[in-house]
């Protein structure tokens, strides 16, 4: 149906360039899951079916925008500690506020400072010490993994005030719970911050050829620090989202989302290269790999069958964008 | 007399100075930091010496320098892999399945295969269907996960076990050196022998510039699939000393050798972009891993900040590895 239109209204040589926009491809994709989904199980790809998907895809889409920052900054730039420092901002949140409301801002600011903190320390790493980007921020899993235990003494104590609960679970307009609202905000927020900010024109030129940043005036290094406290700051942002939702901490709550926030920028088209590509894609992005998860666990098969079920759709999906240029050109 | 002696010392500084200078400045900070974490375990644990410590270490350290050196030769081409670990573990269940009702021979020959397969698949992902590395082997781990909890789903009541020869030759001793030792050894000549072969002369080249090594006619797509082959063999290789650890196989376990493995060829001063390090620095990077255990273990610190004093050391040992690499480098 979307097709046809389609075809209407463009020329064919426009409709391959709208192909090759991996915005649109992400898009059908994610047509083409909800469409063989509810032909499994019908009703699969109902509104409310829909609109749930979005719910649980707004706290991979929050953490994988951080990731699209670093990752389109180039140089390798890749950030595997998005998992853990998410996982710690539940920590903090849940301890700081001990379920009370009136200290739900003071645990959302301290969880920020110190998130931003460990950005910090990454972002010194990679720019100052040149450690390259995929070390460092592995070697910050281990560390953060060990500020968790000092932080909580293995168990981490408090919950999710109910303010916070209330902001990322309640309906609101349209059947549509909080924090899809809180994702549009933080997604319209980040592409303003890429596409119209000063800094997000940095992001793009260090990405693109950073020699030619640094000889055109931009400070590479302070700006590499930046990317890796701004990827901090939305994992953090995404772990809070995540406690309200699943309501108590644990010391291993958003840790999946560390190598899952690469592959929602991939398949939203952000090349690992860096300086292509934008947020739009990731969240697109996000919001496939959860309607696949879903589609999984629709099929309801064992979960060996849907590991390996898991890793081919991930493969199949990469291909379709993912693909590097052919060496022979 | 005192004139040819000067012109000696002279020369062997400068002898020094090239062969710093040849790139070996990384493999240098990691030998290093071996021969300090090697001073403060002596230092701080009483029973470092201890033949069963010792034996332990070795035993220990197998797995991780097997896949290691694997990931090393991927990470030389210009690739890497994620799956490397879960490579590992699907090897050690299908290996253990087969070893009752097949043989020991016929068990790890088949162990063999399964990793160089999973290789094969993951270099072909890369170098013919060319998705990036990263996602490309973050992908294949759910595949190769899902097969292993399928040929041994967790939880099974009569989980098959490695025959006790194996077990007890692997915490053996020959000629008074742990047979794990012998085993590590064995790892460091299959590398010295790999170093010689025109693949690994490739993946060098490969690894340093890809256009360039196209363009003097080297079949890069056919080099790169070879190293994830490698690879998985190697992964291999380490699931028999998994197995004959604890003599019998986890689908759950192996995961955290993957990374593990990238911090330790890091530390050994093999450069993440490709074309630059060796299998040699990686052996002791695994060392100076296991090593800072050990230590950690000796100093008995308490249980909640040990993890972060880990976390800490190894960022440390990371980051003085990165030094010498980001500066030859340039800005």
């Amino acid at each position: 149906m979307n097709l046809t239109k389609l075809r209407d209204r463009v020329q064919p040589g426009e409709a391959r360039v709208l192909l090759r926009n991996p915005v649109v491809l992400s898009l059908l994709v994610l047509l083409a899951l909800f469409v063989s989904g509810n032909l499994v199980a019908p009703g699969f790809a109902s509104y409310g079916s829909f609109v749930n998907t979005l719910r649980i895809a707004a706290f991979l889409g929050v953490i994988a925008a951080g990731q699209t920052i670093v990752i389109l900054g180039g140089g390798e730039g890749i950030d595997l500690s998005v998992g853990k420092i998410a996982t710690f901002s539940t920590v903090v949140v849940a301890q700081v506020s001990q379920g009370q409301d009136e200290r739900l801002l003071l645990a959302l600011l301290t969880a920020l400072a110190y998130c931003g903190l460990i950005g910090l320390a990454n972002g010194v790493g990679v720019a100052y010490l040149r450690i390259p980007p995929l070390v460092m921020t592995l070697g910050m899993v281990g560390v953060v993994t060990g500020i968790i235990r000092v932080y909580s003494g293995g168990q981490p104590e408090g919950r999710a005030p109910a303010l916070l609960s209330q902001m990322v679970n309640a309906t609101a307009l349209g059947g549509v719970r909080g924090s899809v609202w809180i994702w549009l905000i933080v997604a319209a927020f980040t592409i303003w911050l890429l596409r119209r900010t000063t800094f997000g024109r940095r992001v793009y030129a260090l990405g693109a050829n950073r020699e030619a940043a640094f000889l055109s005036g931009i400070n590479v290094q302070r700006n590499l620090v930046l990317l890796y406290v701004a990827s901090s700051l939305y994992a953090a942002l995404g772990g809070v989202m995540l406690l309200g939702f699943a309501g108590a901490a644990s010391i291993n709550l958003a840790d999946q989302y560390q190598l899952i926030s690469i592959a929602a920028v991939v398949i939203g088209g952000t090349t690992l290269a860096g300086g292509v590509g934008g947020y739009l894609g990731t969240a697109v992005g996000a919001v496939v790999l959860q309607t696949m998860r879903n589609l999984l666990i629709v099929l309801d098969i064992p979960a060996a069958g849907r590991q390996v079920v898991n890793g081919v759709i991930l493969i199949v999906l990469l291909s379709l964008y993912g693909r590097q240029r052919r060496l022979r050109q | 007399m005192s004139a040819p002696e000067r012109s000696s010392t002279s020369t062997l500084l400068d002898d020094a100075r090239t062969w710093l200078l040849q790139g070996r400045l990384p493999v240098t900070t990691a030998i290093v930091l071996l021969l300090a974490t090697l001073v403060v375990n002596l230092v701080v644990a009483d029973n470092f010496l201890t033949a069963f410590n010792i034996r332990s270490i070795f035993a220990n350290v197998i797995p991780l320098a097997a896949v290691a050196v694997g990931q090393t030769v991927i990470v030389l081409g210009r690739g890497i892999d994620l799956s490397l670990g879960v490579i590992a573990t699907l090897s050690s269940v299908v290996t253990v399945s087969v070893v009752e009702t097949r043989g020991l021979t016929a068990a790890l020959l088949t162990g063999l295969a399964t990793g160089a397969a999973c290789g094969l698949v993951n270099g072909l992902l890369v170098a013919v269907v060319r998705l990036q590395p990263i996602v490309a082997t973050f992908a294949t781990s759910f595949v190769w996960s899902g097969l292993a909890l399928y040929v041994l789903p967790p939880g099974t009541a009569a989980a098959p076990r490695m025959p006790d020869v194996v077990v007890q030759g692997y915490r053996g001793a020959f000629l008074g050196i742990p047979n794990a030792a012998w085993l590590l050894a064995l790892i460091g000549a299959s590398w010295l022998v790999l170093k010689r072969t025109r693949l690994l002369r490739h993946v060098y080249a490969v690894g340093g510039d890809e256009h360039a090594a196209f363009a003097t006619g080297v079949r890069v797509g056919r080099v790169q699939v070879m190293t994830y082959v490698v690879g998985g063999t190697y992964a291999a290789f380490a699931s028999f000393a998994m197995l004959a650890n604890s003599g019998s196989a986890d689908a759950l376990a192996g995961g955290g050798l993957t990374l593990a493995s990238i911090a330790a060829l890091v530390i050994g001063g093999t450069r993440l972009s490709g074309g630059a390090g060796g299998a040699g620095g990686t052996i002791i990077g695994v060392l100076v891993l296991q090593l800072l255990t050990s230590v950690l273990v000796a100093l008995r610190p308490p249980t909640d900040v040990r993890q972060l004093i880990d976390g800490l050391l190894v960022i440390l040992a990371l980051a003085l590895a990165g030094l010498w690499a980001g500066r030859r480098r340039g800005r």
